[in-house]
């Protein structure tokens, strides 16, 4: 069975966007990333605690859970996104503590429900997997993994183990929005994952610009791009659509045109 | 709560006396029952495997021990006393029924070097940190003492040290913040969140995801992922080695009760886990019930919370029923934290020990009264510790022994303690 994701990376490299649930007008804002071009979305669950998330990101989670955001509401997203967009993998991420509160069978069903393809969950590492693998696989959603510059090839079976999808690469030790990788060392690390799995990668961590976007997709199966979104629906909040659309089409043109 | 049979054994097969053993747990892969593990970002994750790998040598290794020990001794200033506390014993048993209200031991961690039990935690890190080749440390902190014994030891070792503590910690605690500060620390004050201790842990968390390579996060209660909870209680357990010792030596037996207060769970898990198995040792942990469990302004996580995941383990946590968590409260900031260390959770399932919730108001009370009527100023943690005594004593016997854990001293605590009492300085 080909599946969204297959789809959506056979095109050739992909752009992943990310943006936070119930940050502004999220249903229109996921709607410019398609049309702006995204091949693979990622919809933030927000967490009281994002530990893994730089400025951007945490604020744009307190923005959401301050106007009321409850899990209820971005399964309603999901399942919106869905009805709207039948070909677009759709991804949720976040934190372990918002999808285990029901019980992981319960958040994967909700997920199959809505139409969700996958799920990144950034504190659960391989070690863990039985807190949400068995229950998210048994539903047929993708378990997105992370793989990060700490991780050495002793490491990396476990990670690719049950992990479906595509493969995450966070390219720089550190949290979103900071820092950027250094071309090389992205090259080094795709060229590692991809001879050892048989999924596509993707880099993310540190992507703002079209230049930077051109520059991963030459080598990489897709590129993430996060808290460059996240700026944006800060700076117009209700009103961020045209300017999502307009950053989309920018990073896709570089991702589509990379090779 | 009388069977004292383990429930929740390690799956892993086991010699036959730890069988029946409720010091076993950790299993091998850092959990207690359901709580505990290693719920981390990858980046975090091969450097959690290393200390492991690093403290399961040193626990092998007589020559760090042995270190250890004698950083204990004269730089801590151990063994702390266990200390007959005798107008507090007559109080209680003159409010007691008739034959009850049994004999009360202070075990005297507020005379540890920097006030309270904490440096215990950070002596034992640290030497963990230079065995690794760690050249900096970072660690949060609530009180400020944690911050405190963490700057201490860094400035004992010469290692540059970072500390994250919430904006609003930061105001109501200016003393600690300067004493830090003397000892060579950053204070970085943290503005997300409620800007209090469980924002701090983030920052740290973020601060050590982008340094792995060279820092060592010295976390400051058995809470956090594997092998935090267990390396924090191994090197805390000195508190409850100690009062062993010390008991059967001035009473020739073992108490009957023990008493701490738990905000992560450290000076708890210290005091009872050398006497997890002996089943006359009955042990109460408290919790802050700030202005009562009933209200939305506690900190008291297993009478108010669920199980949940935060901060690299699975544990009991104040949470909504969609996992977000909830700010907690406490006139303690110390104990001011959702959430607790996960071998408490495991402890209150299993029903080893008992956890019960003290209000702000009732550990005011326990305060004064403890400066008045054994000439010790006790923490506001330990003043919850405390508290308890009313209700403990008065169901226990003339001849039984009880030990309280002072865990620190409560000098840092007068600001608040005459804020509260109405009092101007
Ligand atoms: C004196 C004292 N006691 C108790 C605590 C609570 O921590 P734990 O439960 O880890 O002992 C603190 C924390 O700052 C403290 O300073």
């Amino acid at each position: 069975m080909t599946t969204r994701f297959d789809n959506a990376f056979a095109k050739g490299p992909a752009l992943v966007t990310f943006i936070t649930g119930g940050d502004g007008d999220t249903a229109a804002n996921l709607d410019a990333l398609v049309a702006g071009g995204a091949d693979v979305i990622e919809l933030g669950m927000p967490f009281t605690d994002p530990m893994a998330d730089g400025d951007a990101i945490q604020q744009a989670n307190i923005r959401a859970l301050g106007k009321g955001t409850r899990t209820k509401d971005i399964f309603d997203l999901a399942t919106g996104f869905r009805q709207r967009h039948p070909d677009v993998p759709l991804v949720l991420m976040g934190y372990a503590n918002t999808m285990i509160a029901r019980g992981a069978n319960w958040f994967a069903a909700e997920c199959a429900k809505a139409g969700v393809d996958g799920v990144i969950c950034v504190d659960i590492p391989p070690e863990e997997d039985a807190e949400l693998g068995p229950a998210l696989r048994g539903a047929g959603i993708s378990l997105i993994r992370l793989a990060t510059p700490t991780t050495d090839a002793s490491r990396l079976p476990a990670v690719l183990e049950g992990s479906s999808g595509f493969l995450y690469y966070v390219s720089v030790a550190g949290i979103t929005g900071t820092q950027t990788a250094a071309q090389t060392s992205i090259e080094d690390a795709v060229a590692r994952l991809k001879a050892a799995s048989d999924i596509p990668v993707a880099v993310g961590f540190g992507v703002r610009t079209p230049e930077q976007a051109s520059a991963i997709a030459k080598v990489a199966d897709g590129v993430v791009v996060g808290s460059a979104f996240v700026d944006l629906v800060k700076e117009h909040g209700d009103k961020a659509a045209g300017p999502l659309r307009e950053l989309t089409q920018a990073l896709a043109e570089a991702v589509h045109s990379a090779r | 709560m009388t069977d004292q049979t383990p429930v929740n054994r390690p799956a892993s097969p086991l010699a036959a006396d730890q069988v029946n053993s409720w010091r076993a747990l950790p299993d091998a892969s850092g959990h207690f029952g359901q709580f505990g593990g290693r719920y981390v970002a990858e980046t975090l994750m091969p450097l959690i495997l290393d200390l492991e790998k690093e403290y399961r040598k040193a626990q092998d290794d007589p020559a760090f021990w042995s270190e250890f020990d004698s950083l204990m001794k004269d730089f801590v200033g151990r063994p702390s006393p266990l200390y007959y506390a005798p107008r507090m014993t007559e109080h209680w048993r003159e409010k007691a029924p008739a034959g009850k209200g049994p004999k009360i031991y202070f075990k005297r961690e507020e005379l540890n070097h920097t006030g309270a039990h904490k440096i215990n935690n950070c002596i034992g890190q640290i030497l963990l940190a230079m065995r690794m080749g760690k050249t900096k440390i970072i660690a949060e902190t609530g009180a400020g003492q944690h911050g405190v014994a963490t700057a201490t030891v860094a400035a004992r070792f010469g290692l540059p040290c970072t500390i994250f503590m919430g904006a609003t910690d930061v105001e109501r605690q200016k003393p600690n913040v300067f004493r830090m500060k003397l000892l060579g620390a950053e204070v970085v004050p943290v503005t997300s969140g409620a800007m209090t201790l469980k924002d701090a842990m983030n920052d740290a968390l973020r601060h050590w995801v982008a340094n792995v390579h060279d820092t060592f996060y010295i976390i400051g209660t058995a809470a956090g992922p594997h092998p935090y909870p267990e390396l924090v209680r191994d090197f805390q357990s000195i508190i409850g080695k100690e009062t062993r010792e010390q008991m059967l030596e001035k009473e020739g037996r073992l108490p009957d009760r023990l008493v701490a207060a738990v905000g992560g769970g450290s000076n708890a898990i210290g005091l009872f886990h050398p006497f997890l198995d002996d089943p006359d040792v009955k042990m109460t942990g408290i919790e802050a019930g700030g202005h009562g469990v009933d209200t939305d302004k506690h900190a008291a996580s297993l009478t108010g919370g669920k199980p949940g995941i935060l901060h690299g383990n699975k544990t009991y946590l104040l949470q909504n029923e969609d996992g977000q968590i909830t700010e907690a409260h406490s006139i303690s900031a110390g104990l001011d934290y959702p959430g607790l260390g996960p071998e408490h959770s495991w402890l209150h399932e299993s029903g080893r020990v008992d956890y019960v919730p003290i209000t702000d108001g009732e550990a005011l009370e326990a305060f004064q009264l403890c400066c008045a009527l054994e000439g010790i100023i006790p923490a506001l943690e330990s003043a919850h510790a405390l508290a308890a005594l009313p209700q403990l004593t008065a169901g226990m016997d003339e001849e039984q022994l009880l030990v309280v854990n002072v865990s620190g001293r409560g000098d840092k605590d007068i600001f608040t303690v005459a804020e509260a009492l109405d009092v101007e300085l």
